[in-house]
This record gives C-alpha cells, sequence and structure tokens, in this order.
C-alpha cells in the first residue's frame, strides 16, 4: 500500500479530483495549506507600504492506493495538476504499513 | 412653534452621525490584526457609551452654554443635566427643539474621540483608553467645540443673548461641520498619543496588514452614508445650505477617491481597495469644514488635493518612525487641513457662506483666518493630549505588556476571539461555568443539587468537570 501526497495549485483541484476518479481511486482527503518553495511568496501593498507574503495558498491531496496502481496514479495526478507555470507543485509516494477501515475493522489492502 | 421639517431633518442627522461611530468600529477593525479585531471595535463603542452620559451631565453645557469669557469655554453649569431644556421654547428659539440640537450634536463628541483610537491599534488598556476618553473629551473636545460652533445670539433689537466661542465669532474662521474641532483635533490627539504609547512591538518590520478588507469597505460605506448628517445636518435647518453641502460632499468626496486611487497606481502599480476605503474618508474630512463654503466645481478640485496629499502622507509614519497604527495623522489631521485652509482658497461668495477665498478675488483675509483657526486647534489639541496621554501612562499604564500584545489583546483584555472558522468550533474546549450573581445559585448548581441522590452516571464519573450536564 502506498500513500501519495501532493501539494498542487487551488484551482486545479477539480481537474486532479476527476482523473483520480478516472483511475479508480476511491477516496481523498483534501486540505488548505500554505507554504512556499522555489517559486517564494508574492508581495502585497497596504496604504503604500510593502508586505512580502511568503506563504502562498496551496491544496494538499492525500491518497491511499495499492503498491500496483500507485504509479499509474501518480501520473495522472501530475499530467492533471500541471500548468507549466512555476509553483505547480509536488508530489511524494510513501509506504503504508498498515491500514484500517473503522467501520468494519478490516486491514490491509482490504481496507483500500 | 415646532418647525417639523428642520426638527425631522435634525433629528435623522444625528442618528445618521451616531452610525458614524459604529462604522468607525467596522472601517478601523477590520484594519488590524484578526486578534485584535473587538478591542478596535470596543473603542468605538466605549466611548459611544461614555459620551452620551458625559454629554448629557455637562458636555452640552461646557460646549454651547454661555461662554465664561474670552470664548474659551461654556458655562458647566448653565445646562447641567439638560434639567431646563425639555419645555418647548421653539416660539422664542426658532423653531427647532433644543434637545434636537443637544441630540446632533452629541454625536459629534463621540465620533470625534473614537477617531483617535486608531492611533493606538492593538496595544491600549481598554481601561485606560476608558479613562482616556472621559478625560479627554472634558478638557479638549468640550471646549474646542465651544470655540468652534458656539455662535453668539442676538435678539430682534441686536441685544447679545448669548456668547460663544472665540474661532467661531472672533476670529471668524469657517469651519461648517468641523474640520478644525473635529478632524484636525483628532488627528493631533492621535500623534500625541502614538507617541506617548510608542510603537506596536514589531513595527516597521512585520507584516501588519489589515485582516478583513471588506469589514473596512462596509465601514467606509457607513461613514460615508452617516457624512451627510454629519455636514448637510450642520445647517441645522432642512434648508438650501443643507443641500449644498449635500452636493460638495458628495463630490468631493468622489473626486478624493480617484485621487487617492490614481497615487497608488502610478507609485504602486496596482489601485486597492483600502485606497479607495482611505481615499472616500479623505475626501469627506476634506469638505467637512468647507461644504458650505465652495462651489461644487471648487469642491472637485478641493476633494482631489485631499485624495492625492492624504495618501502620500500616511508613508510619513515610516519616514518619521511613529506609529500611527490606522493613519489618524494621515487622513484627519491632513485631510483636516486641506480642508480648512483650502476653503482659503477656493471658497466662493456664491455660495452659501457668502466668502470669497484667494482664488476668487477675497484676497488673503479668509485665509488667514482659517489658518490660525487651524494651527490654534492643532497646537492646543496636541500639546493638552500628550500631557494627558503622559499622565495616564505614568499612573494607571496606558499600554498592555509585551507578551499580552504577542498573545493578542482581544483574548487578554476581553477573554474573547473574534472568529471561529474551524469546522472543530469552540477550540475544542467544554462549557465550564455559569457567572452568575453570587446571592443566587447557578443553573449548574441547582442541578447538581437536584441530582443529588441520585445514582452518578458513567458520564458523571468519567468527565467530573461535567458532572452536572452528565446527570
Amino acid at each position: 500500500m502506498r500513500l501519495v501526497t501532493a501539494i498542487i495549485k487551488p484551482f486545479k483541484l477539480e481537474d486532479v479530483k476527476t482523473a483520480l476518479e478516472l483511475h479508480g481511486v476511491e477516496g481523498l482527503t483534501v486540505s488548505e495549506v500554505q507554504g512556499y518553495g522555489r517559486q517564494r511568496g508574492h508581495t502585497e501593498v497596504y496604504r503604500g507600504a510593502e508586505y512580502q507574503v511568503d506563504f502562498v495558498p496551496k491544496v494538499k491531496i492525500e491518497v491511499l492506493i495499492s503498491a500496483e496502481r500507485a504509479a499509474a496514479v501518480v501520473d495522472a495526478l501530475v499530467e492533471a495538476a500541471r500548468t507549466g507555470q512555476i509553483g505547480d507543485g509536488k508530489v511524494w509516494v510513501t509506504d503504508v504499513e498498515q491500514l484500517v477501515r473503522v467501520r468494519t475493522g478490516e486491514r490491509g489492502p482490504d481496507a483500500l | 412653534m415646532v418647525n417639523t421639517g428642520d426638527t425631522a431633518w435634525i433629528l435623522t442627522s444625528a442618528a445618521l452621525v451616531l452610525l458614524m461611530t459604529p462604522g468607525l468600529a467596522l472601517f478601523y477593525g477590520g484594519m488590524v490584526r484578526a486578534k485584535s479585531v473587538l478591542n478596535m471595535m470596543m473603542m468605538s463603542f466605549g466611548a459611544l457609551a461614555l459620551i452620551s452620559v458625559l454629554w448629557v451631565l455637562y458636555g452640552y453645557s461646557m460646549s454651547f452654554g454661555n461662554d465664561v469669557g474670552a470664548g474659551l469655554l461654556g458655562n458647566p453649569t448653565e445646562f447641567l443635566g439638560l434639567e431646563g431644556l425639555m419645555e418647548d421654547t421653539t416660539s422664542e428659539t426658532g423653531g427647532l427643539p433644543v434637545m434636537a440640537f443637544v441630540g446632533f450634536q452629541a454625536v459629534f463628541a463621540i465620533i470625534t474621540t473614537a477617531l483617535i483610537s486608531g492611533a493606538i491599534a492593538e496595544r491600549a488598556k481598554f481601561g485606560a483608553w476608558m479613562v482616556f476618553v472621559g478625560i479627554w473629551v472634558t478638557l479638549v473636545y468640550f471646549p474646542i467645540a465651544h470655540w468652534v460652533f458656539d455662535f453668539t445670539l442676538t435678539d430682534g433689537d441686536g441685544v447679545v443673548t448669548h456668547v460663544g466661542g472665540w474661532i467661531a465669532n472672533n476670529l471668524g474662521a469657517i469651519d461648517f461641520a468641523g474640520g478644525t474641532a473635529v478632524h484636525i483635533n483628532a488627528g493631533a490627539a492621535g500623534l500625541a498619543l502614538a507617541l506617548v504609547l510608542g510603537k506596536r512591538t514589531g513595527f516597521g518590520g512585520e507584516a501588519m496588514r489589515p485582516h478583513n478588507l471588506p469589514l473596512v469597505m462596509i465601514g467606509a460605506g457607513l461613514l460615508w452614508f452617516g457624512w451627510f448628517g454629519f455636514n448637510a445636518g450642520s445647517a441645522v435647518a432642512a434648508n438650501n445650505t443643507a443641500a449644498v453641502a449635500w452636493v460638495n460632499t458628495f463630490v468631493a468626496t468622489g473626486a478624493a477617491c480617484l485621487g487617492w486611487l490614481l497615487v497608488e497606481k502610478v507609485r504602486d502599480g496596482h489601485s486597492t481597495s483600502l485606497g479607495g476605503a482611505s481615499g472616500v474618508v479623505a475626501g469627506l474630512v476634506a469638505i467637512t469644514p468647507a461644504c458650505s463654503a465652495v462651489s461644487p466645481l471648487g469642491a472637485i478640485p478641493l476633494g482631489l488635493v485631499s485624495g492625492v496629499l492624504c495618501a502620500l502622507a500616511v508613508g510619513l509614519k515610516y519616514r518619521f518612525n511613529y506609529d500611527d497604527s490606522l493613519d489618524v495623522v494621515g487622513v484627519h489631521l491632513v485631510g483636516g487641513l486641506v480642508g480648512t485652509i483650502g476653503l482659503g482658497f477656493l471658497a466662493t461668495s456664491a455660495a452659501p457662506a457668502g466668502v470669497d477665498g484667494l482664488f476668487y478675488g477675497g484676497g488673503a483675509d479668509q485665509l488667514w483666518r482659517q489658518v490660525v483657526g487651524a494651527l490654534a486647534v492643532l497646537v492646543v489639541s496636541f500639546v493638552a493630549t500628550y500631557i494627558i496621554g503622559l499622565l495616564i501612562q505614568k499612573t494607571m499604564g496606558f499600554r498592555i505588556n509585551e507578551d499580552d500584545e504577542l498573545t493578542g489583546i482581544d483574548s487578554v483584555v476581553h477573554a474573547e476571539t473574534g472568529y471561529d472558522f474551524s469546522a472543530l468550533g469552540g477550540g475544542g474546549g467544554s462549557h465550564t461555568q455559569e457567572h452568575a450573581l453570587p446571592s443566587r445559585p447557578t443553573r449548574t448548581a441547582r442541578a447538581a443539587e437536584s441530582a443529588a441522590p441520585a445514582e452518578p452516571s458513567l458520564f458523571a464519573a468519567s468527565l467530573p468537570h461535567r458532572s452536572t450536564e452528565g446527570a
């Protein structure tokens, strides 16, 4: 089992969700996050005073998926999230040691 | 006989001007950081509450009582408690019940004092602010309102029946609705207090950007709306002067908003919503003293100049390193000076005030009166406020400590936070205690008593702090 974590541009969420559904992903977790990468932040001006805003709003997606399907899901996700501009985000994959479905108590791949 | 038209308009105007103070609370509240929004709004509401009472007790009398000498102060005991003012005397006084005028002038005292709070945002003890409000309005506003707004009256035979203040009567400066008494006064006081309290922790380094610009826009809208009562109501009648003041107020505000936005576009590359809201206020401030003295075509350059100069002036605090947090100086002092002195240039005898300024062939006669009036109020307000502020700072302390400031003044001073947007809500807490009067048992205590004989429930055992709810 794998955990796919992606940081993407907020307005790409709908595209990514659609792409993941097409690849059989049956559930995901979304959070609104902020941070920066090489893109850094932007400047805002209030009554002539300039402020550097370092943290850019992003969306974080977490998807649990079987090991076999992880590569295809990552490809689909990256494809859907890309605009080609700076700040498109990152995707990483980690191993998942244990998984439990809370309602039934199923464990491992059965809980996916 | 009561003049019903005048009375209806002045009572309406008074209510409009009252709404400006909650409007100011929104305007200022949106501009501070999220952790300070409630305190910022409470500074306005606190001033509203306290001055309402002081005005009735002795404020009206200090401002509009018969002069005690040299045009400096109204007799504080003449109308003490307003007891003698309930009788209908409109047959002698010309149609407007005195109480309508009392109410209209009361809300000016409140908004003026509330304006100062923007200069010391996010760092003043609420109790110290309330003490300041009481002392300042008594020692600074009430006398200055007498100087500017209290006109000497004569009866039909030319006998003086009431002696007013020196700026309105002896100097003859024109201040229709409060460029000096309200805006220069509040601006100078704001500068003095900002110097007494010192800068917010992190000023000039940390990002202290407005937390809610839609609140600022709503506040600016309410100020704009209420200001028509402020200026057109200052005719103290439903007449031609009120109508001219209304239109001048209207057009100067638009011009000032454009001026501010243009400065931003040229200098920073963007016209901002905060700039638009600020430009509106800058225009309203500048036209306040001048709205009976200029023509609509004169009001446009007056507003435009105010929008441009105020937009540039709000940067002064960074150059001179004082933390006038919400630009009371940059907007109200500068805008008040533009309007008060500007009318010395732009006044036209075709307008209701009937005076020609420098640009209309009137020479410098009105101009020097305007400059003297403006500087007198500026200096007196600054010095008096500095002393009052320093006394409060040295005795009860004016500032919250640095830890509390970093934590946030709302939670420390008011035990509240402005927003709870999280899905979890309530910050993961539980209802712990009701603060009822000590003499009667609280609901939780009564519930505990009646539940005592019963078996304690599982909940009660596992969650002792919620035992009464479990029972």
